[in-house]
């Protein structure tokens, strides 16, 4: 017992010298199952989450879950040490912060990708659909053969707003475009599973297309990697995957996870902490498509002012992308 | 095994703590590599795992999960079967106290609903079993190779079921519906007054498995079909020279085993999560390999293996979340380090102890 009790003072010991490096506050990320390197979705939240911590000299507190049990675990571990605000990375973390939330109202919590009604909540959701729109709008002009394709990841609603918004903007460009669509799979598997997006791509590009878009994680490495075998282009999501392979990654759909967590936490340190929905469109700067040194050269003049022009329309509203989640059905 | 050449206490005490204090010096040796201190981190596991209630109550937590499957691999190693297909058989059984839960939570209460979420999860455990069963009993088709590709076909068959059938609309995530109060085990501390493990998901379950237990003891040393299980165990041949078939005690014997398997879901499902949502084994049915071989597939054995993994799975979440360092695979490299020298090396400190403790004993007899 003995021992116990002094094992319980060291870790209470423990926890309160790190409660005092940092006054203002203490934030928290909790990773989903992917893990925080998982070069895409997980990894961006990480990106932003460091972000803040060179910025602001704050340190911060992060953990990457073993298994469902531990959601709820993570996140009410953070809040009984006082730590605030916590961002929960993923869907799959909804329930867990909606009890949680529920049994800690002063904690402020943020959860990315799903939306959880409570006063201490703050839900960031993106307009994935608009920069979908945008690379389509690319791809439909670097295409030779006026046929692109998509390589999703698991067949959730979310993936299937990638691809409506890409397919859109692919016909916006070249009414007589033909996209082809592919998803890996309907388990978490999806997510990682190079050798099929692959696969996928290759039987996309002997369909006749050559540039190809993804929106599967860790499978989308396995596209990229295939385009530049074959010579075609690929484009990335979520992080700037234009480095990859530079001359055949035409472009990124960006999806600024990295900006959503540095915004929280800032946010909660200026006292500017707002809880509800947030959608993150391209007027918010929440999705956009990357240009840099890696692609400069495969994007013309032409294109960069194409896709300059759909964005202004987007944002003025003159061009309504349809979100696949609003009706679950898309349009084109 | 080498009973009679060691003292009880040493086969079944000492050992085991030798094999575990082995384990942890190499995992300390592995904590010191990444530049943490081993000691503090082995305080950490500790308290995370027992020095608090709510520790103490998601150890527990884990170990219900451990004990059912644990329980599932020792039967069927009673009858020279090598069951590894727990993770299969545990995710279906999750389909049989699901389809209990949903059909009945509305109307009744959850005593009601828990005899037919224990029987929908040991009948659906069992007939998952029952194939591999039948190929080995009838083909000889080896029950290790069936067995794990009917995990593959579980974890397919739950994704198409949770996608297409029983899913929730609108939901991004495969799981059904939650469960109303009818088809929620109760906590544990809710039940028995003077309890409190925080908001650690310890429920009834673990009551079910301490029976669960007890049964399996019953089954294996007090029964007729347990001696016959034994029987054909040890030597198959014998057991046709006494009139046991081996075709009976195969598929038996593997039903009950992958029944209890499925009946870990009853922990997860109806006591934890209240809903089916998919992968929710995630290694629980593997785990309880390790489980039963440290155990020495005896139901003692495997409660005691059960809390020690539960004190794994638990302690090794604080100490991840304490240590950044420490990541989540740091974790599971110490488990690895158990499960190897508890399970693949367990016959390494076992010449040495026979020599010393046949010196002891030497004079001793002479002196009688």
């Amino acid at each position: 017992m003995k021992l116990i009790r002094t094992l319980g003072a060291l870790a209470l010991g423990a926890a309160m010298t790190v409660a005092a490096h940092a006054e203002d506050i203490k934030p928290a990320v909790v990773y989903d199952l992917g893990g925080k390197f998982d070069k895409s979705f997980n990894e961006a939240a990480y990106t932003g989450a460091e972000k803040f911590k060179a910025d602001t000299g704050v340190e911060y507190r992060d953990f990457e879950i073993q298994n469902d049990s531990q959601r709820e675990q993570a996140l009410r571990n953070f809040a009984r040490r006082g730590l605030s605000p916590i961002v929960a990375i993923g869907f799959s973390h909804a329930n867990a912060v909606e009890k949680v939330a529920k049994e800690f109202p002063d904690t402020k919590f943020a959860i990315v990708d799903s939306v959880v009604d409570l006063p201490n909540v703050r839900s960031i959701v993106f307009k994935e659909h608009e920069g979908s729109y945008l690379v389509g709008v690319l791809a439909s002009m670097a295409s030779e053969t006026g046929k692109v394709g998509f390589v999703g990841g698991m067949d959730i609603a979310l993936i299937r707003k990638f691809a409506c918004g890409f397919k859109q903007g692919a016909l916006a460009q070249n009414p007589d475009a033909e996209v082809y669509q592919n998803m890996t799979g309907t388990t978490g598997a999806a997510w990682n599973d190079p050798v099929k997006g692959g696969e996928l791509a290759k039987s996309q590009f002997d369909r006749g297309a050559d540039v190809v878009y993804h929106a599967a994680g860790g499978t989308g490495l396995g596209v990229l990697q295939a385009a530049a075998d074959a010579g075609k282009l690929g484009i990335g999501v979520d992080s700037n995957q234009n480095g990859l392979h530079p001359g055949s990654v035409l472009t990124s759909m960006l999806k600024r996870v990295d900006v959503a967590v540095d915004t929280t936490f800032t946010d909660a340190m200026n006292g500017n902490w707002s809880s509800g929905v947030e959608v993150l469109g391209l007027k918010e700067g929440g999705v956009d498509w990357a240009l840099d040194d890696n692609n400069a050269s495969l994007v013309t003049d032409e294109m960069k002012a194409a896709v300059d022009q759909a964005k202004q329309d987007i944002i003025s509203g003159k061009v309504q992308v349809h979100d696949y989640m609003s009706d679950q059905d898309c349009p084109v | 095994m080498s009973a009679g050449q060691l003292p009880r206490w040493v086969d079944y005490g000492l050992m085991p703590l030798l094999n575990l204090a082995a384990a942890f010096l190499v995992s300390g040796l592995v904590v010191l590599l990444i530049g943490e201190n081993p000691l503090e981190a082995v305080e950490i596991l500790i308290w995370g795992s027992l020095g608090w209630n709510e520790g103490i109550g998601f150890t527990l937590f884990y170990a219900t999960n451990f004990i059912f499957t644990g329980l599932a691999v020792a039967v069927a190693f009673h009858a020279s079967l090598f069951n590894i297909g727990g993770e299969g058989q545990a995710y279906v059984g999750g389909l049989g106290v699901a389809i209990a839960c949903l059909a009945l939570d509305r109307f009744v209460p959850w005593w009601v609903t828990l005899p037919f979420a224990v029987l929908g999860a040991a009948a659906a455990g069992a007939a998952w079993a029952f194939v591999p069963a039948v190929l080995q009993a009838k083909r000889g088709s080896h029950v290790v190779i069936t067995t794990i590709m009917f995990n593959f076909i579980a974890a397919s068959l739950m994704v198409y079921l949770l996608v297409n059938v029983m899913g929730k609309e609108g939901s991004m995530q495969p799981e059904t519906r939650t469960f109303e109060a009818g088809g929620r085990l109760p906590l544990l501390q809710d039940v028995i007054p003077g309890l409190d493990f925080g908001t650690a998901p310890l429920n009834l379950s673990l009551i079910i498995a301490l029976l669960a237990s007890l049964a399996v003891w019953v089954l294996i040393w007090r029964t007729k079909l347990g001696y016959e299980i034994r029987t054909f165990g040890a030597s198959p041949t014998a057991a046709v020279y006494a009139g046991i078939s081996p075709v009976r005690i195969t598929i038996i014997t593997m039903m009950i085993s992958g029944g209890l398997a499925g009946m870990m879901a009853i922990n997860e499902i109806m006591g934890s999560q209240h809903r089916l949502l998919i992968e929710f084994v995630s290694g629980y049915g593997f785990v309880g390999i390790a489980v039963a071989l440290m155990g020495r597939a005896h139901p003692v054995g495997i409660l005691f293996a059960s809390i020690l993994f539960g004190m794994l799975y638990q302690g090794g979440a604080e100490l991840a979340f304490e240590k950044p360092s420490i990541t989540r695979d740091m974790i599971v490299v110490i488990q690895g380090l158990v499960i190897l020298f508890a399970g693949a090396l367990e016959h390494m400190f076992r010449p040495a102890l026979i020599r010393i403790f046949s010196f002891a004993r030497t004079p001793a007899t002479e002196a009688a």
